[in-house]
């Protein structure tokens, strides 16, 4: 175990590496950092403007290695963009904003509240929705509520996550008056009320395919052959999926689970900035915007390295809770 | 502009036909696809009529524009489409309700009234026009990318898979960093590094959607690789390269068409996020939502053009689902056994 534990954090971590170097070729060699100044500063800011505001970002470094270190240069040889790309993600010191210049770090610690506060009851909603839903129509499988289930469930999945937001907006904000259609209050329940509308969005738009992937989960397990040993037993029906199914399909469900959890921290971007909540998600499509690349790399940065953590505290938790995998 | 999507009518056209022969030939595809007929007739005469649209829209070529033009559209290329709907005659007006025969641009009379079956835009643009221009746009989206993104997850999926150690491990590492990060964050990230165009938009969800590919064709690849025939055909000292292309390529095209089917949807939808960001394609139906989504609060309430765009890339979408579920219960083994 503690040899697959090493081996598997050793291959996270080169991952983390192998993310950054990907990140270090989309935001330093594709784009040019004089392209990163020129948006920053205006295209007829004057050659003396713009490289102030490069120095002062830090993007006047070389890009590899730092070839004038020989002839007499004060900076040492690893005084160069790739390098320091890498130190400052590895120590989580992500500098300034590319647009504003405020502390990134400052903006992620006010934001994570906020997107928090919407992401997890929209995952907690949505999570015991969807398994109750994919259970309800497991335990019906092959008649017509099966069908009819199924079918509008693929009818809300090729709607547009857009559409929902925009139609939640005008149907409860507008004409029926029941939430805020877009804000945000840290007071408890301020905040509820200006949630509920988001969450309920949110909820809504992804729960169509989470059905339609929980039943078939469901249904393939309640093929098995433990199955049919506990009805064999004497078990009702609600029983054997209530107790046995859902037990044994929670593994699969959970592994699903995982890749979302980086979306826990980045926030939903669409929901964010359509109910103004302030939180990551509206801080990277401000980002976006404005033209921010230091802060787009950073939430980049941030969301590969949860969904890496994530992936391998579910391995470990696999190879805790099932025998059968081989700790290879 | 023209000469380009021309020549791309044309080899898709020749593409199809080759295709269509193929499966024609092949008894197990032509069972599949008739199969695929009777099950899902509306969803696919659906998709034909919007290949169809995209086609019309495609072919073009210059003049024959209406009089009184000025020089710089008079030489611009128009499409079969733009010439069925003439935009260019310009008339200033604004939103127009569905049928109706005035604008709201003071009360003006429409060039075609009564004719304007889902109303006009803010600037008098003819909304079923948009919407037909939109169709062009999202089977580019879906469609173009996968045609480039494909060949080339093939080659790295399926060589990964059949040579394994070194490059297997390369491959294995590239598609463990691009998939580590979370592929809006990705895309976004590409189209914003990249600048728009329709180009860049393709190829940065080209870069996202690639992975997926490639880990479905690596993992069957390897499976096959043990296969007996694969062992008998290397027994008989086929080459490698021989192997791939006559037992190790059928044998996966079938979960090649459902991934595509499936990413098809995805990526449409990933546009319309795009579009609202500010970085999607022009005249997509995303960027056509995006404009329209202020209208209702306007009163009266201008829902057509929400309505058409929405509508389009409703109706597109839930086909390409309808087709992609069916092809998934009658080619893919797996879910057959399950008995429906």
């Amino acid at each position: 175990m503690g040899a697959y534990l090493i081996r598997r954090v050793g291959y996270g971590l080169i991952t983390v590496l192998g993310v950054l170097f990907l990140l270090f070729v989309l935001f330093f060699a594709v784009t040019d950092p004089d392209d990163i100044a020129r948006k920053a500063v205006g295209e007829r800011a004057r050659p003396e403007v713009y490289a102030l505001w490069k120095k002062n970002h830090g993007y006047d470094r070389p890009l590899l290695l730092n070839r004038a270190y020989a002839a007499g240069d004060s900076r040492r040889y690893t005084d160069t963009l790739l390098f320091d790309h890498y130190r400052r993600m590895l120590t989580f010191d992500f500098g300034n904003s590319d647009a504003d210049d405020s502390l990134i770090a400052r903006r992620l610690k006010e934001g994570m509240g906020p997107s928090l506060s919407l992401t997890v009851p929209l995952f907690a909603f949505g999570l015991v929705l969807g398994v109750l839903l994919a259970l309800f129509v497991a335990f019906f499988r092959e008649t017509y509520i099966d069908r009819a289930v199924l079918v509008l469930c693929m009818l809300t999945m090729s709607i547009a996550g857009l559409l929902y937001i925009i139609s939640g907006q005008y149907l409860i904000g507008m004409l029926l008056k029941w939430f805020p259609i877009s804000g945000f209050a840290f007071e408890p329940y301020l905040a509820g009320r200006f949630l509920a509308l988001p969450v309920l969005v949110g909820v809504v738009s992804g729960i169509g395919a989470d059905v339609r992937l929980y039943r078939t989960i469901f249904v393939e397990e309640s093929n098995r052959d433990y199955v049919r040993t506990a009805r064999a037993k004497g078990c009702g029906e609600v029983r054997v999926m209530l107790a046995h199914v859902l037990r044994n399909a929670l593994i699969p469900i959970l592994s699903n689970i995982v890749i979302t959890i980086p979306f826990l921290f980045t926030g939903a971007l669409l929901l964010e900035s359509f109910f103004g909540i302030p939180g990551l998600g509206s801080l990277t499509v401000e980002a976006i915007q404005g033209n921010d690349f230091s802060t787009l790399r950073t939430m980049v940065y941030l969301g590969a390295l949860l969904f890496i953590a994530g992936q391998i505290l579910t391995d470990i938790s696999y190879a805790l809770a099932d025998p059968r995998v081989r700790l290879t | 502009m023209g000469f380009l999507s021309n020549t791309l009518v044309v080899l898709l056209l020749v593409g199809g036909v080759w295709l269509a022969r193929l499966v024609a030939r092949d008894r197990y595809w032509r069972e599949n696809a008739t199969q695929l007929w009777r099950r899902r007739p509306l969803a696919l005469i659906t998709l034909a009529l919007f290949l169809l649209i995209g086609v019309l829209d495609s072919v073009g070529w210059v003049g024959g524009g209406a009089s009184g033009e000025d020089d710089v559209a008079a030489l611009r290329s128009r499409t079969l489409i733009d010439r069925l709907f003439q935009p260019e005659r310009f008339t200033e007006a604004s939103y127009s309700a569905p049928l109706a025969r005035l604008s709201f641009y003071g009360g003006q009379p429409l060039k075609h009234p009564g004719k304007h079956l889902l109303g006009t835009d803010i600037l008098g643009r003819d909304v079923v026009y948009r919407a037909f221009k939109g169709v062009r746009v999202a089977l580019l989206i879906g469609g173009f990318t996968s045609l480039i993104v494909i060949p080339i997850a093939l080659l790295f999926g399926v060589f990964a898979g059949y040579f394994g150690k070194r490059i297997d491990d390369a491959v294995f590492f590239l598609m463990t960093v691009l998939a580590s990060v979370p592929s809006l964050l990705l895309l976004i990230a590409l189209v914003m590094v990249m600048g728009r165009g329709t180009l860049q938009v393709c190829i940065a969800l080209g870069i996202t959607g690639w992975v997926h590919f490639c880990r479905i064709a690596r993992g069957e690849t390897l499976k096959l690789r043990e296969a007996e025939f694969v062992d008998a055909a290397r027994a008989l000292g086929v080459s490698d390269l021989t192997i791939i292309r006559r037992h190790v390529l059928p044998n996966i095209a079938h979960l090649i068409i459902i991934t595509f089917a499936l990413s098809f949807t995805g990526l449409v939808l990933a546009e319309t996020i795009l579009s609202y960001l500010g970085i999607g394609l022009d005249g997509s139906w995303g960027q056509m939502i995006d404009q329209a989504r202020n209208e209702l609060s306007r009163t009266p309430i201008i829902w057509w053009n929400l309505a058409g765009a929405s509508v389009a890339l409703f109706v597109l979408i839930l086909a390409v689902n309808m087709i992609a579920d069916a092809l998934r219960d009658i080619i893919d083994p797996r879910t057959r056994r399950e008995g429906r």
